[in-house]
This record gives structure tokens, sequence and C-alpha cells, in this order.
């Protein structure tokens, strides 16, 4: 099944690859940390000088926390062929971390950015080393096993405010200039960047070719002497750790968490749907997916209703694995492929 | 038998918790063992009514339907329609359903083959494709009904058989012996007809069949179809034993499948065990640990299972 995925007619990797770098500009690993961090900065510094209305902030951030749930998910299900869909575990345990340090200590945000993403990226290690040596299947169903486990340790841990939940007072004044949801803001902006140079320089590694090869065929990867169990341990490892950093600033951000809204089953099929409809092989997918699902839904959310906009997420789901498998970005493709020939 | 009633058992509950002596207390804590173990089994014949449809779809069919439990939702609040606008039998309702569930299982797997199957592209967008199921279901019925808990009324809800100190409440017992009585013509139908046993054939090996000019996917379509009829039978036992609310379908997705690989993926019989221990777990540790620990069991059980002996307990 999920190993096995070469049966079917898409492209050969060296075509796929080659057809990416005619579609994406031709740079240097280093070069497009640099470019996409003067991009983010020059984002970060118009938006925050031109903008005056909070609500941007307050809707950008979600839009920017899924960029790195997308792209964190894309690492492990798009380049390696293995699904998650314990999304939520994993941002939830980012968030409680962050809750126990901000009960224990008075760390800054960034910090306990980093301590969510290690612990996630341990529970990721965990994850995988139980379940991948099974078909991919069985990681599958195991991920969602593992939201409910972690929603019901949470549920019972008081001292993190149990199932009733825990209000968190931030600090009446951000560490840099402007207001407390500016600054998560920006933290977030950080992570997105980091995590979009992380996914894009995976891609141009031989880490990436390992990982394609075992999204194609696992048995073939494994022949051909690819480390496959340990490649995806790293993948499995990573993609927690970026799901956990980017859960850390959120209590932070809505000051009241309770286990039924961060374990949300919303962000596991946001966080699949997103790569999908914007397409999985490559780094620009979950970007797109996520910013146009996530506006879609912060448009929906003011107008219609957010039991409504989850549908449309669903709905959009559905019909996007149905007709355009490979995405936006597949589509794309396609069309660019049918010119030059 | 049924002489004791219930209130003499609680009385005699009390008695056992303000006693001081050391046999009374262990008489106690054994009558209450007893109890769970009694309770856990029932709810294990339960649990089996409600994972069959997956062993059909998921261990026999190699078709990872997630959208499982949305399928039991949706049975469980056509049970509550019917019943609180009718006043018709739960039970009765969902075998009257099932011919209906079967034609949306047949659809579901049309769309299924086309979109994927065929193309050979079952893996990631197949899985992708049952998740979005299971939530727009989820999400459809909670803008249809809200979340407000749910349920039926029927004669067998409330009453209890007392034996001795066992209760045995009616509201799990009905459940579990239809969901047996369901289990045993599923066997029979597989083992004794020609489509069942078209059916066992294309689970243990698609290509051959195909070889033998046969077609795999026409008999796919069909078991698909079926496993999705238990899901009306079933989500009307559910809301017989619990008032139902949309999103508790997702409870279901790790015990299901928990209790699926338990039972070695393709037998009924092991199914039925790995349903039994399963509920006998949940139900010892609610009645000692609280109700709010007996979810994580079956995941629990479902992450040993997978690392430690992934070929079920009876094994292959």
């Amino acid at each position: 099944m999920m190993g096995l995925g070469a049966r079917s007619d898409s492209p050969s990797p060296a075509l796929r690859e080659r057809a990416q770098s005619e579609w994406a500009f031709e740079m240097g690993t280093t070069k497009f940390w640099i470019a996409s961090f003067v991009v983010g900065f020059v984002f970060l510094v118009l938006t925050r000088s031109f903008i005056t209305n909070e609500y941007f902030f307050f809707a950008g951030y979600q839009v920017l926390q899924f960029i790195v749930l997308a792209t964190a998910w894309n690492i492990l299900g798009g380049y390696t062929g293995y699904t998650n869909f314990g999304t939520g575990a994993f941002f939830a345990v980012g968030a409680y971390t962050a809750v126990v340090l901000h009960k224990l200590t008075s760390l800054p945000v960034p910090v306990m950015m980093l301590a969510g993403g290690v612990i996630s990226g341990i529970i990721g290690f965990g994850m995988g080393y139980l379940t991948l040596r099974l078909k991919g299947v069985f990681f599958a169903i195991a991920t969602l096993a593992l939201a409910i486990v972690a929603q019901t340790l949470i549920v019972n841990w008081d001292y993190v405010g149990g199932s009733r939940g825990i209000y968190i007072i931030r600090p009446q004044y951000a560490p840099i200039a402007g207001s407390y949801i500016q600054y998560l803001y920006s933290l977030m902006l950080a992570l997105t960047w980091m995590s979009v140079a992380i996914a894009r320089t995976i891609e141009r590694s031989t880490l990436g070719l390992g990982f394609n090869a075992i999204r194609d065929d696992e048995q073939a990867a494994e022949a051909g002497g690819v480390p496959t169990l340990r490649l995806k341990l790293i993948a499995t490892t990573l993609s927690g750790a970026l799901m956990g950093m980017s859960g850390a600033p959120l209590p932070y951000y809505v000051t009241y968490l309770d286990p039924a809204s961060s374990f949300n089953l919303s962000y596991a099929v946001n966080s699949v749907a997103m790569p999908m409809i914007g397409g999985m092989t490559s780094w620009i997918g979950p970007i797109i997916g996520a910013v146009l699902l996530g506006t879609i839904q912060q448009l929906a959310t003011v107008t219609i209703s957010s039991a409504l906009n989850l549908l449309i997420v669903g709905v959009v789901l559905i019909v996007f694995v149905v007709i355009a498998p490979n995405g936006i970005v597949g589509l794309v493709q396609t069309r660019w492929r049918a010119r030059i020939r | 038998m049924r002489r004791r009633q219930h209130n003499d058992t609680q009385g005699a509950r009390d008695v056992a918790v303000t006693a001081t002596g050391g046999v009374l207390t262990r008489m106690f804590s054994l009558d209450l063992a007893v109890n769970a173990i009694v309770a856990g089994l029932l709810l294990g014949g339960f649990y089996a009514a409600v994972t069959v449809g997956v062993t059909i779809s998921f261990g026999m069919l190699d078709i990872v339907n997630i959208a499982h439990p949305a399928f039991i939702m949706l049975g469980s609040f056509v049970a509550y329609i019917v019943n609180s606008n009718f006043g018709v039998d739960p039970i009765s309702i969902g075998v009257v359903m099932t011919p209906v569930f079967f034609l949306i299982g047949m659809g579901v797997y049309e769309i299924y083959y086309y979109a994927f199957e065929r193309r050979g592209e079952e893996s990631i967008q197949g899985l992708a494709f049952f998740f979005g199921l299971l939530f727009v279901g989820e999400v459809a019925l909670i803008l249809a009904f809200g979340v407000d808990y749910r349920f039926v009324e029927a004669p067998y809800i409330g009453p209890s058989l007392h034996l001795g100190f066992v209760d045995l409440p009616l509201r799990m017992l009905i459940p579990c012996l239809v969901s047996l009585l369901m289990l045993t013509v599923l066997q029979i139908f597989l083992g004794r007809t020609f489509i069942g046993r078209a059916i066992l054939a294309v689970s243990q090996d698609r290509v051959a069949l195909q070889l033998m000019a046969a077609n795999p996917s026409r008999v796919k379509r069909i078991a698909f179809g079926i496993s999705i009829a238990t899901t009306a039978l079933a989500g009307a036992l559910l809301i017989i034993i619990q008032p139902v609310e949309p999103s508790i379908g997702r409870d279901y997705i790790g015990r299901i499948f928990a209790i699926c690989v338990l039972g070695g993926m393709t037998s009924f019989p092991g199914m039925l065990a790995g349903a039994m221990l399963i509920g006998i777990v949940e139900s010892i540790t609610s009645t000692f640990y609280g109700p709010s620990w007996a979810p994580a069991v079956a995941f629990g059980f479902l992450l040993l299972t997978l690392a430690v002996r992934p070929a079920g307990i009876l094994g292959r």
C-alpha cells in the first residue's frame, strides 16, 4: 500500500526534479536562506509600519501558524509519504509545554518555543520508533491514537488546568515595540521563515532524495542502501518538533487554553488539506495551500460561521484529492510541461 | 435470582465502605471487579458490532476507511430522528436502514475506485479522502443537530437483570446479543454463499482472482457496501448504550482499529476476542481509575500491539 506507491504512473523522481527546477527559480540553499530572510523581514517591516488594524495581526498569526503546520506536515507526509493525523497532538504538546514553563518560570516566549519543539520532537521520535517498521497505514492510525492518548493525559493533569482549561495572563508589554499580538505575529513569521527554509533545504539535499526514495518505493530504497528507518525517524522528529514550536505561543495568543480546542481535529484536517491542495512535492505547495485555505477560513469565520468554514475545508480537501491529486503545483507543472513541448 | 433489588446492593456497598473489617472490604472489591468484568464483556460484544465493518473494509479489502465512525454516527442520528418522531424501536430502525447504508457504501466505493484505486494512488490521497469524509460527516451533523447529547427511548433502556451481586443492564445486554447475532449472520454469509466466498477470495489474493477472469472491484464494491451497512445497526446500538453527540465518533477510531489489529485483521472470532479484551480493560479502568482515563486505554493498547505484536493476539 503506502510503501509501494511506485505502481502509479506519476513521473520518475528525476523528471519531477527537473520539472521543479524549471518551474521554481534556480537558487542555492544558502542564497535561499538569505533571500527568504530578506523577503520575510521586508514583509514584517511593511506590515508592522503600515497596517494599524490589530485584527490583521490576529488573523495573520493564524495563517502563518498554518503555513508552519502545513510545511512541517509536508516534511513527513509529502516528502516521505507517511501520513500523520496527529498534528493536533504535537501542536498541543508544544502549547502545554509553554503552559508548564509559564507556571514554573518566566522564560521569554522564543525559549518556550524551543522547549515545545524539543518535547514534541521527542514524542515524534518515539512515535516513529514504535510504528515505522510497519506498513504506513498503521503509522497513520497510530498517530490518530496518539492524539487521544495525549489529550487524555492532559485532561487528567490538574496542574495544567485539566479539562476545565487554564487562563494565561500575558505580560502587559511586549519585549519589543508594539502590542503583544504584534510580537507574537513577528515570532510566528520568524518560525515560518525557518520552517520553509528548512523544508527547501531538505528538498534539495541528499536527505530529501532519500525521503523521496522512501515515498516512491520503500522496498527498492531499502535494497538500494537507503537507511530507511533512520531517515523516517529524522522526518518524524523534525516534523513533530516544528509542530510543537508553532504550538508554544498559543497560550499567549488565546490567553485561555483547554484540551478540547488545543487538540482539535481541525488542526489535523488543515495540515493534511493544505499541502494536498497546494501540492506535496515542493516547499511552495504547503504555503500556497495554507495561505489560500487559511485566508478563506478567516474570511468565512468573520462573515459566516466557524462551523461552516470547517465544512468548507473538508469539502475542498475531498474535491481536491479526487480531482487534482497533485494539488495546485501539480496543475501548474502539467501546464508548464505541455507548453514546453 | 431477581429478588435482590438494586437498592439493596447499593446498601450493601455502603456498609462495605463504612465497615472496617478486612473481609468485608475484600468482598466489596471482588463484587466490583466481577461487575466490571461482566460490564466489559457486554461492552466488548457491542464493540464487535462497531468493528466488524472495519474488519471487512480494512482487514479484507485493504481499504483504510477511517471514516467508519462517521457512518456509525449517521446511523445513530437516523435512529434518533425516527425514534423521537415516530417512537419506533431503535434496533428495528437499524435493521431497516441497512439496505440504504449498503447503497451509500457502494456509492462511496465507486468514488474511491475511480479516483484512487484504478489509478493505483490508494495510499496518501485515499487516506486523506476518508479523513475528509470523517471530518465533513462530523461537521455536517454538528451543523444540523448542534453539539447536544441525543438519546433514544425504548422499553429496555433503564431496567436491569440481577444475578446475585452481578448487574446486567438490559441497555448493554441487548446490544451485545444483537451484535453477536449480526456477527454470526455475517460469518455464515461469508462462509456459505457464493458472494461471501468471493469476498474471502479477494481478501486472500486479488490478482489471482483477476487471472481467473473475475472482477475484483465488483466484489469489493459489494463487500464495502456490506461493511457500511453494518454501521446502520451499529449506530442504532451505540445510541441505545449511551447518549450520542457528533464528535464522539472520533473516540471510536482508535478503539475500532485497535480491536481490528488485535484480532489479526481478517478473522471474526479473533476480532470478537479483541473486542472483549478492550471492553474488559476499559471497563476495569473506568471502574477503578475513573471514566476520564478509559479512552487512553484502547489507544495505549493499539500502540503496544503495533509495537510488540502487529499480527494480533491470535496471530497467524
